[in-house]
């Protein structure tokens, strides 16, 4: 079980233990010093490579054509021509994808992790292949064999992007079920005598939320990001609009609409992440729930 | 700090199963993995509230039975009785059996009293009555004031007994417990051991108890099943075990033993140059090479300059010590007193007796000569 406490050493001074701590040689002062130097470089250099293009790409977009602040290019972002249209379908498209890659993934990767252990490696491969094979190519082979009524409708985008997303949620769930017991906590249950739908919702998935979020938020992320497949389909979607769209001040609106996209994703990210936080802070107060 | 047992023994159980609990009997079960034979026939009957431990070697099959009990696989063949109701194709969530498993069950996303009321709700009862119930079997292993902890807030000794508590919150036919104390540090493992075995008297409840200590098995179950390959070696109580396994399996694997080689001749065995009657009806040859197998209280010592053997080892046990004395090529333990052993130095020389009326003969078995853990 993942220990949550603070090492004890940081609560008691050595006043109140009477052990005086040892003194650092001062070689390993020195070695310590200059390790906090890297880490500082480092971390500087990281920052830097993903803050810098969001920065310039805020600063693009609150200027007008002159290069003085304004929100003009926000404030014309939902009245451009198909603005509306795309970002609704990008929406509709992020929850079927969500939906059907939760209700496809989830119970998989826990019947592989309870009854066949053995396969998870085969797992791993074969959500691994989306990273491997180039949306480009899934889509192009999957466009001349789909029948025409899927073809028309533009849930075939998500479920190529269920099959774009699987490598993430896969990886996520995998790793937050191998960090609980979890054979040892479907037989407790059971011998209790919770049903199986009992027992995933009430044992199973309270305890896979983080990974589950975690999934979502990045299924989102690739959903509202993805390019190619959407192009070749023919459907207006957020990055679709974003290249096709074109006038005298295209350039600001545009990077308007991507900087709404990311800060959209963050806020998301925050409303999953405090909501699950204020579920879990009033679950915890509430002892007399059952 | 309050004694569990003190509080276990003193609070009324009101929702307690009055009966005396189920009787179980296994048929002939078998369970096959692969080519291993994890059940071969296994047999058992359990009487109403008995306490019965599964003890042996891993690889035995215990945990097997106890799985089967519970419904968490399926039989090869063979039937799983309570009561005279054939539970072999019930599912788990039907079975109303009560486990403790060997790793810690709690749930993580659940406090003391929600994992203790779980199983209440999974029966539906209302949400007054079952937090009712929780806390009070909380009360009796001694929880009360963990109430509100989470898993992750409690020792591993708290946590079993909420575990505990969690089985027997639902009044089960049988509660299951598997290897519960293995996790656990020695003083807290001897704490609920007790606790464990208070509660079951008191509650009268049918109890299987998987463990490869023989100690936990001896110390707290009515009888012992000594279990080797997916079958029973011998069934009895913890004394009868001790004082008279059926095969040298069980007597090597119940408590402490040397092996002596001997030969057998119409039913006695020369031990040391004294005749001894061998124990049982062995069906031997005279002439067959077998081994002795003697424990260390079948044994005393004379200290004597000329004595056969000579002491090797010594390990203090509180009233008693145990040596390890060397005669010509074989090892054996010898159980003296402290103050005895106290006065033999290492390397002294010493006659060995057997002092046993009868002793129990096995098949030769080749092996190093002198390799002995005291």
């Amino acid at each position: 079980m993942a220990s949550i406490g603070v090492p004890i050493g940081d609560f008691i001074s050595e006043e109140e233990t009477g052990i005086e701590r040892p003194t650092p040689l001062p070689g390993a002062r020195k070695r310590r010093r200059r390790f906090s130097v890297w880490r500082f470089i480092v971390l500087f250099v990281a920052g830097a490579y993903f803050l810098i293009p969001i920065v310039a790409g805020l600063k693009f977009s609150l200027q007008d054509i002159g290069g003085h602040f304004s929100f003009q290019a926000i404030q014309n972002l939902p009245s451009a021509p198909g603005f509306s249209g795309a970002f609704w379908l990008s929406m509709r498209l992020a929850i079927v994808t969500l939906v059907v890659s939760t209700l496809l993934m989830v119970p998989t990767t826990i019947y592989v992790h309870l009854r066949l252990p053995r396969m998870r490696r085969l797992m791993e491969f074969i959500t691994i292949l989306p990273i491997v094979i180039p949306p480009i190519v899934i889509i192009a082979g999957i466009l001349p064999a789909a029948p025409l009524w899927a073809k028309s409708s533009p849930y075939l985008l998500s479920f190529l992007y269920v099959i774009l997303s699987m490598p993430f949620i896969y990886r996520s769930l995998d790793a937050g079920l191998s960090a609980i017991d979890l054979k040892t906590l479907v037989e407790a249950a059971r011998s209790l005598g919770a049903s199986w739908i009992r027992t995933l919702t009430q044992v199973i998935l309270p305890n896979l939320r983080p990974a589950l979020l975690s999934a979502m938020v990045l299924t989102l992320a690739l959903v509202l990001g993805e390019f190619t497949m959407a192009s070749l389909d023919l459907w207006t979607t957020i990055p679709v609009w974003i290249v096709q769209f074109n006038t005298a001040t295209s350039g600001h609106v545009q990077t308007a609409a991507s900087m709404l996209g990311l800060i959209g994703t963050w806020v998301f990210l925050t409303i999953i992440v405090s909501i699950d936080r204020s579920e879990s802070r009033k679950s915890r107060r509430k002892t007399g729930t059952l | 700090m309050t004694n569990v047992n003190e509080v276990a023994t003193s609070l009324p159980l009101t929702h307690a199963r009055p009966a005396s609990g189920s009787r179980v009997e296994l048929d002939q079960l078998v369970r096959v993995y692969g080519s291993v034979r994890a059940l071969d026939g296994f047999s058992l009957t359990i009487e109403p509230g008995e306490f019965v431990a599964l003890l042996g070697p891993s690889g035995c099959g215990k945990t097997t039975v106890l799985r089967q009990i519970a419904g968490f696989e399926q039989l090869d063949s063979g039937r799983v009785l309570v009561n005279g109701q054939d539970l072999s194709n019930v599912s788990a969530q039907k079975r109303d059996m009560g486990m403790v498993f060997q790793s810690y069950s709690l749930f993580p996303n659940m406090n003391a009293i929600n994992n203790v009321a779980f199983g209440l709700r999974m029966r539906h009862q209302r949400s007054s009555q079952r937090l009712a119930k929780a806390a009070e079997v909380l009360e009796m292993v001694g929880l009360s004031d963990q109430a509100k902890k989470y898993p992750h807030q409690m020792s591993g000794g708290q946590q079993q007994r909420v575990a505990l508590a969690r089985a027997l919150a639902i009044e089960p036919q049988v509660l299951l417990l598997d290897e519960p104390l293995s996790a656990l540090d020695a003083k807290v493992r001897a704490e609920l051991r007790d606790q464990i075995r208070m509660l079951q008297k008191r509650l009268s409840i049918t109890t299987i108890f998987v463990t490869h200590d023989q100690e936990e098995a001896l110390s707290m179950a009515d009888r012992v099943c000594v279990m080797s390959k997916g079958r029973i070696e011998q069934m009895a109580t913890p004394a009868v075990l001790y004082r008279h396994p059926n095969t040298a399996f069980v007597a090597q694997f119940v408590g402490v033993s040397s092996r002596v080689p001997t030969l057998y001749r119409g039913g006695n065995v020369d031990i040391f140059g004294q005749s001894c009657v061998v124990r049982g009806d062995e069906r031997l040859s005279d002439g067959a090479e077998v081994d002795a197998i003697l424990r260390p209280e079948d044994l005393s010592i004379e200290p004597d300059p000329h004595g056969v053997g000579f002491v090797t080892h010594k390990s203090f046990l509180g009233a008693t010590t145990r040596l390890v004395v060397q005669v010509r090529e074989t090892p054996v333990r010898i159980d003296v007193r402290s103050d005895q052993g106290e006065e033999l130095e290492l390397g002294a020389h010493v006659n060995v007796k057997v002092i046993s009326r009868d002793v129990l003969v096995a098949p030769r078995v080749v092996s190093d000569a002198g390799s002995v853990n005291p």
